[in-house]
Formats: structure tokens, C-alpha cells, sequence
């Protein structure tokens, strides 16, 4: 194949432009002559796409750190370093709540531990809807860049497949990002007690949340109206996070025991307790099996209904 | 399949894995073929008819063009074409293949301009380019060196490294081109590629197509620029309302008015009922169509000599002024006004 260095560039005089209509012609011909034959696979084209999402995740590296960083950050800061500083600190199980912490068998637990997962799981969500459905709200604008996608050689589905994927990997490497801050940004003595009891099992429910975030963030990106997306903080993020058990463990709840069955239609609740059961075994948490059959249903009917909604969208 | 059989397949306008359908809907050398095609879309004031019903038949390596104005059901009848709109009735095949029994089929051998900037904002100029060679199925080393001589050739070279959302107009309308082409289409299709674009620009663009076509490129154009049209293509069907009212080339379209002028005169007034016949043009030999509007007439003459005193006079008789008064030879615009007695809007 050869190269060409021919433009289309606006002429200067007739004879020019002559002159490179002829240059431009010959190099557009030499480049339909001589082009490569593509050879497209679900595999190859999946994985450009998957390539592309990395490079833009790479440009917006600052920002997108920016992002997952300062909210856990100063939640810490202010809750486990100045609120004990200035006397303010709280303990689960502490001298106001003893008894009640017998009764959830939380013991003597400071807040910073009951943190640690609470901030994953937040993170996990945040990013996963961030990742999937505010860039989905923009190719679906009027100028619908989304055919930019829509138009490579595979099924709408596996593009909606590969928008959870991609979310899923930002959703997760939040959730990682957040892990050193709130482990190690404490006061004296506020250290929050980790101990992983099962890494594999750890990673499972990493995943499966990830995936159950990005697949709600397709669902939510598709189906919701994008002069009304503000509502997204409103009506879910705020919502699932104040009640998903992220500042408290679920057994915690059961003083409010309407308020604790309540919320158990929050996919969240599960995130925060699966996170809670796996690193901070001392709180008490949910049922394993509870979580994992919540995890990996709800990432099985998110993931349904998103990439059908999706494929409607794109397609008229 | 190998690079020859690829080029031999192109040449004969043929798809590999063509099976019965597309036998059916496709012979050789055949790019684009519509059934009867038809969208409707359901709202929530009812069902709005946007395609009632198209039957396309576009040779390979033709620049065939769907004129007609805003709303005429151009768009929906490519985003149907392009597998991005689902039709509610009818067949298309492009290339051989079904657009409904496989759109994956299809999207393999399409080249898409699309009406609005689609480009991936995302990205840079090359990106653009890169990703779409890697999204059928290139290299990475491969994708760079393609993406590299389109922008070369595309006179894209000083903006290798802009981001997508700085180009002008005219700029990305090229990159949309270019980003259409990096795969070796089978058929390319344009939904009104110059819209919006300052004169020096369409004419740039012109001459892009026309080494596409020179090239044995089959291309499908939606345009509702008349002079467009006219200037670019092998053969023209004239969309309105969602139908075809007529196609083949200029010429014969021009011819299939009847008429070697068209005649229209403007009174200050309204046309009285019966004042067309007054003329006594109606049925004369020479004039084949006479046709009365609020305020004026209009007569598709093949001798048009007298045709306009007779008007004038006849309006006089009437009490009415000629307010303005035109005898244009036939056109795509007079071809319009034939198939539908309404001036074209664009």
C-alpha cells in the first residue's frame, strides 16, 4: 500500500485548484484501490472498543481520580480524624449504645470501620452510574454520536454488554482507589480494624457489585429523561447511599424494624454488607448467601433490562 | 476471504453468506434493492407515517440520490438502509443482505455519513480514525498507518491531534467521510453530507464524491439540495410525503414533466373557479399539464409560445393584474412541481 500526502484543502486559483482536485483525487482513488480487508470479529471488535474506553478513562485520569477521591476522602477526614479530634467521634457500641450494639452484635467497633465498606460499596455505585449513564446521556442527545458505535459490525446488545464492562472496570478500580484512604486517613487510636477473611471471595463480590452498578447505570441511562437527569441524584444516588447501609451495618437497623425490611429492595444494602462481611468480619452483616444471590440476580436482571432498553434507544 | 475475492465481490456487487433472501432481494451487481419498505412510528398522538412504502433498485457503483425536502422521509429511509432503523413493514437488502435478518452483515460492508456530527468527541482526529479501522477488525499498527494516509489524503494533516469538538464544519464533515471509508465499504451511504456548509466546503465535498464514484464506489445520497443532486447523480428518486414519486436520471425525469417550459403567472388576486378553462389551454396540443393555485396558474407546455398572453389575457378578463410572471425550462425544482404541484421547500 502506498502513501499519499494529497489534500483536499480549499484552492488558492482555478490552475491550483486544479491541481490538487487532481492530487486529491488520485490519493482518495489509491486509498479505496489499496485498502486493507477488514476482517472483523465479535472478539477484535469488542476489544477496540474496550480499547477506546481506556484511552478516554486515560485522558480523563485526573478528573476521573478527582472524582473518586474527594468525596470518601473528606468524609474520613471529617469523620474519623476532626470529629475525634474535637471530641465529636462515635462508636458503635460505645457508652450511648451499648445495649443496642449487644443486641447487633456489633461489640466495641469504631465508625471508621464501619466506613471502610460503607465508602466501597458508595464508590462502587457512584462510579458505576458516573462511568455508564452520564456519557450514555450525551450520545443520546439530539446529536446521537452513540451511531458512531451503533454502527460497528456487531449486535446493539454486545455494545450495551461492553458499556456495563467498561462502567464495571471504572466502577472497580473506584472502589480500589477509595480502600487506602479510608483505611489509612484516621486519627490516633481510630484505626479502622480490617482483616479479609477470604480474598477470593472478596474479589467475587467486588465484581459482581461492579457489575450490578454498571448494568443499573445502562438501565438508568437509557430509560431516563435526559432534561431530567439531575433526578438521578436526587431520587437514587442520595437515597441508596443515606439508606444502603453505608454509614451502619444492617443488623444495626433492626431498632427500626420497618425501616430494615424497607430497605432491603436496595441493591446497595447488599454491596455495603458483602464488603462488611469479607473485610470487617467483627461487625455483623447479612447472610452470605442473601448477598451473593442479590449481587449476581440483580447484576442477571440490570444487565437484562439495560441492554434491552439500550437496544431500543438506538434503535429507531 | 481473501484481498482479490474481496475486490471481485465488490466489483460484482455480491455478499459472501448471501443466502436465499438475498438472492431474492439482490442480483449481481445490485448495491441497494427496497420492497415496498415502510416506517411508521407511534406516538403519542398516534402513528405518524414517516416511509409508506419505497421500492429502490440501485445498480453497483452508482451514485443514486434521494431528493426531496425536510421531513420527505429521506433519513428514516437510510437509518432503515443502515440497520439503525427498524422498518415496520417491507424489505431492503444492501450489498445482498438482509437489513432486518442481518444487520451485522450489513453494518460490515456500510460506510455511514451520517446527517449530524457524529464523530466520537472523545477523541482526537487520528482516534477517530484508528478506532473505527480497530472497531472492523484491524491491527493497532494497522489502524494508525490507515488512519494516517485518510487524513493525509482528507487534508487533515494540521489537525491530526485536534480533538473532535474543534473542528469546523467543513473539517468534520471530511473526517465523517474519511471515517466511513477506512473499511473499504461495499456501499457508502451520505445523509445529507453538505447540509449547513458554506459554499467553498459542498463543492470540496463535491469533488471527494465524485473520485469515490469515478472509483466504482456505490453511493447512496440524501440531499434536498436540488443543484446538488443534479450536479452529482447517476440516477435521482424524489421523495416527498414519505413516497417516491418519480426516479431515473435528471434528464428523464426532466423529460417525464412533459414539457420544455413551465409557465407561471402571479395575478394580485384570487383565481376565479373556471378561469383556467377560459384560457382554453387545457387539452391544446403542446400543453401538457395546466394547474390552478390561490393566486396563480402554472402550465407545463412543450410549445409554449402564446402560453403567457393567453394568461395575461385571461386575467384581464377577470379583473386581475399580473403580479410576476416566469417561463423556466425544466428542472429538478419544475419536476417537483410537476409530481406534486407544490413549489419545493427545502
Amino acid at each position: 500500500m502506498t502513501s499519499t500526502t494529497t489534500t483536499m484543502t480549499p484552492p488558492d486559483g482555478a490552475g491550483r485548484a486544479a491541481q490538487d482536485d487532481a492530487a486529491a483525487g488520485a490519493g482518495i482513488a489509491a486509498l479505496i484501490a489499496e485498502a486493507p480487508v477488514p476482517r472483523p470479529t465479535l472478539a477484535k471488535t469488542f476489544g477496540a472498543m474496550m480499547a477506546r474506553e481506556f484511552r478516554v478513562l486515560r485522558r480523563n485520569s485526573i478528573s476521573t481520580f478527582m472524582r473518586a477521591v474527594m468525596q470518601p476522602l473528606l468524609f474520613v477526614f471529617v469523620f474519623t480524624y476532626v470529629m475525634p479530634k474535637i471530641g465529636g467521634g462515635f462508636m458503635f457500641g460505645g457508652a450511648a449504645g451499648t445495649a443496642a450494639a449487644g443486641a447487633s452484635g456489633l461489640g466495641a467497633v469504631n465508625f471508621a470501620t464501619i466506613l471502610v465498606p460503607g465508602l466501597m460499596a458508595s464508590m462502587l455505585l457512584m462510579q458505576g452510574i458516573m462511568a455508564v449513564t452520564f456519557p450514555l446521556v450525551m450520545e443520546f442527545s439530539w446529536q446521537r454520536t452513540i451511531e458512531d458505535r451503533a454502527l460497528a459490525p456487531v449486535p446493539i446488545h454486545v455494545l450495551g454488554a461492553q458499556k456495563i464492562t467498561a462502567g464495571a472496570i471504572q466502577s472497580f478500580l473506584g472502589a480500589l482507589i477509595v480502600f487506602p484512604i479510608v483505611l489509612l486517613v484516621h486519627a490516633a487510636g481510630q484505626a479502622p480494624q480490617v482483616h479479609v477473611t477470604n480474598w477470593a471471595l472478596l474479589a467475587l463480590i467486588l465484581v459482581t457489585a461492579s457489575l450490578l452498578t454498571s448494568a443499573l447505570g445502562l438501565l438508568l441511562g437509557t430509560v431516563m429523561d435526559p432534561r431530567k437527569m439531575q433526578m438521578v441524584f436526587a431520587a437514587i444516588l442520595l437515597p441508596a447511599t443515606m439508606l444502603g447501609c453505608v454509614y451502619y451495618p444492617w443488623s444495626a437497623m433492626h431498632q427500626i424494624r420497618w425501616l430494615q425490611m424497607l430497605i432491603l429492595i436496595n441493591p446497595m444494602v447488599y454491596m455495603s454488607e458483602g464488603l462488611r462481611a469479607v473485610l470487617t468480619p467483627g461487625v455483623g452483616h447479612m447472610p452470605m448467601w442473601a448477598i451473593l444471590t442479590v449481587l449476581v440476580g440483580g447484576t442477571a436482571i440490570f444487565g437484562y433490562l439495560g441492554t434491552r432498553t439500550f437496544t431500543r434507544r438506538v434503535l429507531n | 476471504m481473501t484481498d482479490s475475492a474481496t475486490r471481485a465481490r465488490r466489483a460484482a456487487g455480491t455478499a459472501p453468506g448471501a443466502g436465499p433472501d438475498a438472492a431474492s432481494g439482490t442480483g449481481a451487481g445490485t448495491a441497494i434493492r427496497t420492497e415496498d419498505l415502510r416506517k411508521t412510528y407511534k406516538t403519542s398522538r398516534g402513528d405518524v407515517p414517516a416511509v409508506r412504502g419505497i421500492d429502490l433498485n440501485v445498480p453497483s457503483g452508482e451514485l443514486f440520490g434521494l431528493l426531496g425536502p425536510n421531513g420527505a422521509g429521506k433519513s428514516t429511509t437510510i437509518g432503515m438502509l443502515t440497520t439503525l432503523v427498524l422498518p415496520t413493514g417491507g424489505r431492503a437488502w444492501v450489498a445482498g443482505i438482509d437489513v432486518v435478518a442481518d444487520p451485522v452483515g450489513v453494518k460490515r460492508r456500510i460506510g455511514v455519513v451520517t446527517q449530524n456530527n457524529t464523530l466520537d468527541m472523545q477523541l482526537t482526529v487520528a482516534e477517530n480514525l484508528e478506532f473505527r479501522s480497530r472497531f472492523f477488525g484491524l491491527g493497532p499498527r494497522e489502524a494508525a498507518r490507515r488512519a494516517a494516509q485518510l487524513i493525509d489524503a482528507f487534508g487533515l494533516g494540521d489537525r491530526r491531534k485536534a480533538m473532535a469538538t474543534d473542528l469546523s464544519g467543513g473539517q468534520a464533515r471530511r473526517l465523517l467521510i474519511a471515517r466511513a471509508l477506512v473499511h473499504q465499504p461495499e456501499v457508502l451511504f451520505l445523509d445529507e453530507p453538505t447540509a449547513g456548509l458554506d459554499l467553498q466546503t459542498r463543492v470540496n465535498l463535491w469533488e471527494i464524491l465524485r473520485v469515490l464514484h469515478d472509483q466504482g464506489q456505490s453511493i447512496l445520497l440524501t440531499t434536498h439540495y436540488m443543484e446538488e443532486a443534479e450536479a452529482l447523480c447517476d440516477q435521482i428518486a424524489v421523495v416527498d410525503h414519505g413516497e417516491v414519486l418519480a426516479s431515473g436520471t435528471v434528464d428523464e425525469l426532466k423529460e417525464g414533466t412533459g414539457a420544455d417550459m413551465v409557465i407561471t403567472v402571479r395575478y394580485d388576486g384570487a383565481v376565479p373557479d373556471g378561469l383556467a378553462a377560459e384560457t382554453g389551454l387545457e387539452g391544446r396540443p403542446g400543453v401538457g399539464k395546466v394547474e390552478t393555485g390561490h393566486d396563480r396558474i402554472r402550465v407545463f407546455a412543450s410549445e409554449p409560445d402564446g402560453v403567457l398572453g393567453e394568461l395575461m389575457a385571461a386575467g384581464a378578463r377577470a379583473g386581475l393584474s399580473v403580479r410576476d410572471a416566469t417561463q423556466l425550462k425544466p428542472s429538478l425544482e419544475t419536476v417537483f412541481l410537476n409530481l406534486t404541484g407544490r413549489e419545493y421547500r427545502e
